[in-house]
């Protein structure tokens, strides 16, 4: 059934009796050519583009909880392209243009906002730096836009341009960055997979790997053995804890983030807001909660909460830099838990067992990359080699001394 | 959190900085060591969803290094001991 504004007027007037569920509840089959671990955002957009682009339709998504149930729900929303280095800037620009079109792609209506996102400036090495960091974003198709002070008044008055210890200077802007309706990418990717064939099966979890001869032969799972072709790990978050069941060790801690909303209220922020220096970040969802967030707890945790210091930082940085936000009330407060890489960035490559293949390790911008995180870990499995824009994102990286760290911190994951 | 220190009692969590993985006690011989081994070291790490051995840095504090088991789905600690005396158990340093 396709979506449409047609549709929904045909609907309205005959008593909504005609709409149908957006995806199948199958039964697991014996074997697939591809069974992918981990019904989130970018499970389900690998399954979408294996069967979309590839042609490989014989795939199944088979996933612990329910589907959206993990981090593609525990985020906030927030897509941009504003990285510094080469593995990393052409792959995050490419899911910024796979955003623009998504919606058309899908048929699904995921509320993509491109309200823009602007990264505050407080000292002259802060503006170098982001200087810098615009014009490599220019370099590689994205755009960027410096800031002058007088142009943040206009867009963005009530901030605190005075403060003492961090005045605002100027700010980085990405116009094309925004937000997105969260949980409508996963539903929207699972419509859209299903209907091209791709089994998603909910409520099933993988206890261990079919690993013989160093060749992986499918899962075992609560609802039995599936066979597959290639077994794709896409659980980000847990990747540590799923990967050793098939004997791996990654260069993965798991961390968790919080994030908190505030009451609704009216029209207030006009696009995403970041202050990296006070560890804050704020923007205003479509239902008029404020959705702010800061750094990680910093110590490993698959626990989906954080602790009360992180919650008093985060509030501290908020009314430092938007007094105003004292005003509102938090409304809710959740954690996710995020696969924190060595260097920051994250893994999409075989691993040393044949017919196992891995995606993860994407710290705190996992939600950003959806699309391209799909697009190319499809092309990865299709093909067996890696997609040239995410080709910097090997397992190798590390033992070669080819890391991407954008932050420059070294092995230390709760500093990314 | 409040960690037990084993000198100083009860401690909040946020004097103290994170380490990871308690295995980076076991650093390999130099004389020694494969590139391999140093890789293994320097960025692979245990990840465990359950009890945990990590190394927990008293910085805002004695500046001691502790060993702490903690449950990484829960968050309760279970035991904590100095680093230096679980590394001498181990035989390092003699």
């Amino acid at each position: 059934m396709r979506y449409s504004g047609f549709r929904v007027i045909k609907e309205a007037l005959t008593g909504h009796k005609g709409w149908q569920p957006a995806w199948r509840e199958p039964e697991p089959k014996a074997k697939y050519d591809i069974v992918i671990i981990g019904g989130g955002g970018h499970g389900l957009a690998t399954a979408h583009y294996l069967a979309k682009v590839h042609g490989i339709r014989n795939v199944a998504v088979i996933e612990k909880g329910w589907i959206g149930g993990g981090n593609v729900g525990r985020n906030t929303t927030i897509i941009r392209s504003n990285y510094l280095l080469d593995g990393n800037e052409p792959f995050y620009e490419m899911s910024l243009k796979l955003w623009e079109g998504l919606e058309q792609d899908l048929n699904y209506n995921a509320m993509v906002s491109q309200r823009g996102i602007m990264n505050l400036i407080h000292t002259d090495a802060q503006r170098d730096a982001f200087v810098r960091r615009g014009n490599a974003m220019i370099l590689n198709g994205a755009d960027a836009e410096y800031l002058d002070l007088a142009q943040i008044k206009k867009e963005y008055p009530f901030l605190n341009f005075d403060d003492a210890r961090f005045p605002i200077k100027g700010g980085l802007a990405q116009r094309r960055g925004g937000t997105v309706r969260h949980d409508a990418v996963a539903w929207g990717y699972a419509r859209s997979a299903d209907s091209h064939g791709v089994d998603i099966i909910q409520n099933c979890e993988v206890t261990g790997f079919r690993i013989e001869n160093g060749t992986c032969l499918g899962v075992e799972t609560s609802r039995g053995f599936i066979g597959a072709g290639k077994v794709a790990s896409c659980v980000a978050g847990s990747s540590g804890h799923l990967m050793a069941k098939a004997g791996m060790r990654l260069p993965i801690e798991s961390h968790v983030l919080q994030a908190f909303v505030s009451e609704g209220l009216k029209p207030l922020i006009p696009g995403v807001i970041t202050f990296g220096a006070g560890h804050f970040y704020v923007s205003q969802s479509d239902k008029g909660g404020l959705v702010f967030g800061g750094d990680i707890d910093g110590y490993n945790s698959y626990a989906q909460r954080g602790n009360l210091p992180v919650l008093e930082d985060v509030c501290e940085g908020g009314m430092a830099i938007m007094p105003m936000i004292g005003r509102a009330r938090v409304l809710r407060m959740w954690g996710g838990i995020m696969d924190m890489s060595m260097d920051g960035s994250p893994i999409i490559d075989r691993t040393h067992i044949d017919g196992l293949y891995f995606n993860g390790g994407w710290c705190y911008g996992g939600f950003k990359a959806t699309p391209a995180s799909g697009f190319t870990y499809a092309h990865l499995l299709a093909r067996d080699v890696p997609h040239p824009t995410a080709a910097a994102y090997r397992f190798d990286r590390f033992a070669k001394g080819r890391m991407i760290d954008e932050k420059g911190m070294g092995n230390q994951p709760n500093l990314h | 959190m409040i960690i037990n220190h084993p000198l100083l009692g009860p401690r909040d969590s946020a004097e103290f900085v994170y380490m990871g993985d308690a295995s980076l006690i076991d650093r390999p011989d130099p004389d020694t060591a494969t590139p391999e081994d140093w890789h293994a070291y320097a960025y692979l790490r245990e990840n465990v969803a359950g009890d945990m051995q990590e190394l927990w840095f008293h910085e805002g504090g004695d500046r001691s290094w502790l060993v702490v088991t903690r449950n990484t789905l829960t968050h309760e600690i279970s035991s904590v001991a100095l680093a230096r005396d679980v590394a001498r158990a181990k035989g390092r340093s003699k």
